[in-house]
C-alpha cells in the first residue's frame, strides 16, 4: 500500500459536510419553505418588501460588526452608536439649522468618530474591546438622551428619503445592497480587509510580519461606527424622527447575525455574505412568527434557540474540518 | 525471555479522510525501559501517540495493555489504565498554582471548601518524587518551560501512571535542563515506569533510550537498539543517507561590508551594551542559556520590541526603534522562536501566510494583487519544497518543518537580505532541517547576512562563521566558527548555576 492512498470518503458523509459548511443558508431555505407551508401571507410581495426593509437595518449594522469580529474584537456599542448618529444628524438639522444633506453627512461622521474612539481605546488604550465598547454603549446612549432631552427629534428630508421609496422600491433595500457590496469589497479585495483576517487570526504574527495592527484596529472600529451610523439613519428615516431609545438592544441582533453567518468570535473567520444570511434568518423568523401570531415573548425564546443551534453548527464545522 | 509489554500497539492503522496516516504499525513499551519513537515530521508519530492516549481510535489493529486487549475511547479511559502523556503543548493552566495544577481534578476538600494544607502536602509529595524543588503556591505560568514540564511529569506520576509518553520533551530545553530531565527519566526507569520518548535529537537517543522504533511515512521500518550509530538511524528514518548534517555553503564573507551593525544596544532588564557587526555572506550564531537575553536582543533588532539606548544600522541606514515596518523596509526578516504563536496564522492558508509581509507592498491602489501573490507564493513554495496538497490549505495542517519553511518563504518573498532566526529548526525533522540550512547558505551566497539564535549547540557550531555567546544580557565572548567547541561555548555561557535558578519564561 503506498503512503498517501486516496480512500473512500470518511465517516462524516459529504451531506453532513455540506450542512456544516452552509448551515445558515440551508437553515434559511428550510425556514422559508416551512413558513410558506404554514401561512399564505409569507411569500406575498408586500411581506417580502417588509422583510427587506427590516433586514436592511439589522444587516447594515451587522456588516460593521463583521469587520470587528473578523479582526478578533467585539463591538457592543453599535445599537447606541446608531441611535447617537441619527440623533446628532437630527440635532444638526433641527437645532443647529444646518442644511439637510450636511446633517446626513454629520450623522455619518458622528458614527465614524465614535467608532474611532472605540478603536483608539482598544488599540492604544489596551482596553479589551469588550470593555471599551461596553462603556461606549452607555456613553453613546447617554449622549443621545442628553442631545434630545429624552424626546424624539425630526430628521432632515435627506434622511427621511433614506427611509422612503423610489417608485415601488424601498430605499432601505437599495442602501442595504450598496452597503453589502461596499463592505464585501473592503473585506475581500483591499489590503486593509485581508489584514483584518490576519489580525483576527493571530495579531502578534501579523505584527511581526509588518502589518500595522494598531492602525488596522482603529480602522475596523471606525468602519463599525460608520455602518452603525448608516443603520441608525435608515431607522430614523423610516420614522422621520430620531428616537432617543432607537436601536436599543440591536447590537445583540447584529452580533447574532454575524455568528449565525459563520464568523468565529475568536477572529480570523467571517464573510459579509454570511452575515447577510444570518440577518435574514433572524428577520425571517421574527416575521414568520408574527404572521403566525406567536407572542413576541415566545419569539425571544425562539431567537435564542436559533443562535444556540447556529453556533452548534459552527462547532460541528470546525470539528469536521480539523479531524 | 520476553516480559509482557506494558503497552502494545498491534498492527494499528489510521486514516483521516482519504489520507492513510498510519499503516500496520506495531510498537510496544516495556516496564523500566525507554522506547524512542523516531521519524520525520509527517511520519505519523503524533498520530500514533494520540492513539495511545485515547485522543484518536485506530481504524484497524488492536491496543493491548499488560497483554490484554483494551479500547481507549477517551483520554480518561487511557488515564485509568495508567497511560499519561506529556504533550509538546503543555496542559497546564498558567494562572493556577503548581499545587492546583498537579492535583487538578482531584483537589482535596474539607466541608466543600478547598483543603489548602492537604493540597500543598500532596503537591509537595508529588514534586518530591522527581526531585523538583519549587514553591507549590507559585503560579505555574511564572515557571520556565523546563520546570513546567517537570510539573506535568509530577502530575502524571501522582495519578500513578505506569506508562509515560513524552512528546519532544527536550525541544524547548537547554542542555543543562535536558540533563535534569534525563536524571528524572533514569529514576523513573529504575522504578519500573515504561516510557515512550519522541525526539528529533539523535544524540540524545543513545543517552536516554533502550530501543528505537523507526517510522517512515506512516509505516513501521524497524526496531533497533538505541546504541545504533546515528548515520544508520538517519538512513532508516529518511530512506537515504545524509552525508552532511550541516551543509557548508560557498558564501564568501566580505569583511569590508558590515550589513548589520548593532552598537551599545541596551534595554533595562533584558540586555546590556550589546555591540556586534554582521557582514555580507556571514552567519553569526548566538548561543547562551535560556534567559541570557538572546531572543530579546533579536526582537529588539527586528523592531518587535523597543530598547532604551544604542543604535541598529542596516547598510548604513539607522533604524528607528520599535518599528517592525521600518526593519522590514531595510531588509530585515525575523523568523520568531514560537512559530505557532508568533510566526503563523494557523487558520489561514499557506498562500496567505506566505504573503503577509508583501501584502501592502504588492498592492495596487490599496487592492490586493491576488494573482501575483499566489503565483509568487507557489514559486517560493516549490523552491523551498514545502510539502502540502494545495497552497490554499490551512497552514495549521502542515508539519512543523513545512510550517517553518513557510515562515522563511515569507521573508524570501519580501526580499529580505538580513535574516534574524530564533531557533530556526526547533521541532523540525532531519530532512527539513537540512533544507533549511541549505536555504540559509543560499541567502549568504547571494550576499545576505544571517543571525541565528539557537540552543542546539551542534547546529550553532556546524553552521556559524562566528559565534557570539550571551550571558545575563551581555555578550560574554566571541568565538571563531571554525575552531569553536561545545566546551568553549558553555564556559562562556554559564557560571556555576544552581538547579533552582529562576529562568526567564
Amino acid at each position: 500500500m503506498s503512503s498517501t492512498t486516496v480512500k473512500a470518503p470518511n465517516r462524516s458523509s459529504s451531506f453532513t459536510k455540506f450542512l456544516a459548511n452552509n448551515g445558515a443558508l440551508v437553515g434559511l431555505v428550510v425556514l422559508c419553505i416551512a413558513l410558506f407551508i404554514a401561512t399564505p401571507d409569507f411569500l406575498t410581495g408586500r411581506n417580502i418588501l417588509n422583510i427587506g426593509i427590516q433586514v436592511s437595518t439589522v444587516a447594515v449594522l451587522a456588516f460593521g460588526v463583521t469587520f470587528v469580529i473578523v479582526a478578533g474584537g467585539i463591538d457592543l456599542s453599535v445599537g447606541s452608536v446608531a441611535a447617537l448618529s441619527a440623533m446628532v444628524s437630527a440635532w444638526f438639522f433641527a437645532t443647529a439649522g444646518l442644511p439637510g444633506w450636511l446633517a446626513l453627512v454629520g450623522g455619518l461622521v458622528a458614527g465614524l468618530v465614535t467608532g474611532v474612539v472605540n478603536g483608539l481605546a482598544s488599540a492604544y488604550g489596551k482596553l479589551p474591546s469588550f470593555i471599551a465598547t461596553l462603556a461606549m454603549l452607555s456613553v453613546a446612549r447617554g449622549l443621545t438622551l442628553v442631545l434630545s432631552d429624552g424626546k424624539p427629534v425630526p430628521t432632515s428630508p435627506q434622511v427621511s428619503f433614506l427611509g422612503g421609496d423610489i417608485g415601488p422600491v424601498p430605499v432601505p433595500i437599495i442602501v442595504l445592497v450598496v452597503a453589502a457590496l461596499i463592505a464585501s469589497f473592503i473585506l475581500n479585495r483591499t489590503v486593509i480587509g485581508r489584514s483584518m483576517y490576519a489580525v483576527g487570526g493571530n495579531a502578534e504574527a501579523a505584527r511581526l510580519s509588518g502589518l500595522p495592527v494598531k492602525r488596522i484596529v482603529v480602522v475596523v472600529f471606525g468602519l463599525s461606527g460608520l455602518f452603525a451610523a448608516l443603520a441608525g439613519l435608515l431607522l430614523a428615516g423610516r420614522l422621520d424622527s430620531a428616537q432617543p431609545q432607537a436601536a436599543s438592544g440591536y447590537e445583540l441582533d447584529a452580533i447574532a447575525s454575524v455568528v449565525i453567518g459563520g464568523a468565529s468570535l475568536a477572529g480570523g473567520v467571517g464573510r459579509i455574505s454570511g452575515t447577510f444570511i444570518g440577518a435574514l434568518v433572524l428577520v425571517v423568523i421574527r416575521n414568520g412568527l408574527n404572521l403566525l401570531n406567536v407572542s413576541s415573548f415566545w419569539q425571544q425564546v425562539v431567537i435564542g434557540l436559533v443562535i444556540a443551534v447556529a453556533v452548534g453548527f459552527d462547532v460541528l464545522r470546525r470539528k469536521t474540518r480539523s479531524s | 525471555m520476553a516480559q509482557t509489554p506494558l503497552l502494545t500497539l498491534d498492527r494499528v492503522s489510521k486514516s483521516f479522510g482519504p489520507v492513510q496516516v498510519i499503516t500496520d504499525v506495531t510498537v510496544d513499551v516495556h516496564a523500566g525501559k525507554v522506547q524512542v519513537l523516531l521519524g520525520e515530521n509527517g511520519a505519523g508519530k503524533s498520530t500514533l501517540i494520540k492513539m495511545m492516549s485515547g485522543i484518536h481510535q485506530p481504524d484497524g489493529g488492536r491496543i493491548l495493555v499488560d497483554g490484554a486487549e483494551v479500547s481507549l475511547p477517551t483520554v480518561t479511559a487511557a488515564e485509568r489504565l495508567g497511560i499519561a502523556t506529556i504533550h509538546q503543548e503543555l496542559n497546564l493552566v498558567g494562572s493556577l498554582s503548581v499545587a492546583e495544577n498537579v492535583m487538578m481534578g482531584r483537589i482535596p476538600t474539607r466541608f466543600g471548601l478547598v483543603d489548602r494544607k492537604t493540597l500543598r502536602r500532596q503537591a509537595e509529595a508529588a514534586l518530591a518524587v522527581i526531585g523538583l524543588d519549587v514553591d507549590v503556591d507559585t503560579p505555574v505560568g511564572e515557571l520556565g518551560i523546563a520546570r513546567q514540564q517537570l510539573v506535568e511529569i509530577a502530575k502524571a506520576l501522582s495519578v500513578e501512571a505506569r506508562i509515560l509518553i513524552l512528546d519532544e520533551p527536550t525541544a524547548a530545553l537547554t542542555r543543562h535542563e535536558t540533563e535534569a530531565l534525563f536524571r528524572v527519566v533514569a529514576d523513573l526507569r529504575a522504578r519500573g515506569v515504561g516510557m515512550l520518548f519522541i525526539s528529533h535529537h539523535l544524540d540524545e537517543i543513545a543517552e536516554i533510550g533502550d530501543t528505537v522504533a523507526v517510522l517512515r511515512d506512516g509505516h513501521f521500518v524497524a526496531e533497533v537498539p538505541a546504541s545504533t550509530p546515528e548515520d544508520e538511524l538517519v538512513r532508516l528514518m529518511v530512506g537515504r543517507s545524509i552525508e552532511e548534517q550541516y551543509p557548508t555553503g560557498s558564501a564568501v564573507v566580505d569583511r569590508a561590508d558590515p550589513v548589520l551593525r548593532v552598537e551599545h544596544l541596551t534595554a533595562a532588564g533584558r540586555f546590556q551594551d550589546v555591540s556586534f557587526d554582521v557582514h555580507a555572506g556571514e552567519i553569526v550564531g548566538i548561543s547562551g542559556l535560556v534567559g541570557a537575553g538572546r531572543t530579546e536582543l533579536v526582537r529588539a533588532i527586528a523592531g518587535a520590541d523597543g530598547y532604551d539606548s544604542g543604535t541598529v544600522t542596516v547598510r548604513g541606514r539607522k533604524l528607528g526603534k520599535g518599528s517592525v515596518a521600518g526593519a522590514i523596509r531595510a531588509g530585515i526578516g525575523h523568523v520568531p522562536e514560537d512559530r505557532k504563536g508568533q510566526g503563523l496564522v494557523l487558520g489561514a492558508s499557506v498562500n496567505d501566510n506566505l504573503g503577509y509581509a508583501t501584502l501592502a507592498s504588492s498592492a495596487r491602489g490599496g487592492l490586493v494583487d491576488f494573482a501575483g501573490q499566489k503565483q509568487r507564493a507557489e514559486q517560493v513554495a516549490a523552491r523551498l519544497r514545502i510539502r502540502m496538497h494545495d497552497i490554499e490549505q490551512p497552514i495549521g495542517s502542515l508539519s512543523g518543518g513545512n510550517q517553518q519553511k513557510a515562515v522563511f518563504g515569507r521573508w524570501i518573498l519580501a526580499g529580505s537580505s538580513v535574516l534574524l532566526l530564533d531557533e530556526p529548526t526547533r521541532g523540525v525533522d532531519v530532512g527539513a532541517k537540512v533544507e533549511i540550512y541549505e536555504l540559509v547558505n543560499a541567502i549568504t551566497e547571494a550576499g545576505g547576512a544571517v543571525v541565528m539564535v539557537s540552543s542546539e549547540l551542534p547546529e550553532v557550531l556546524g553552521m556559524s562563521d562566528r559565534i557570539l555567546v550571551m550571558r545575563d544580557g551581555r555578550i560574554a565572548g566571541e568565538l571563531d566558527g571554525a575552531d569553536a567547541t561545545e566546551d568553549a561555548v558553555m564556559t562562556l555561557a554559564a557560571r556555576d548555576v544552581p538547579d533552582t535558578e529562576a529562568d526567564a519564561a
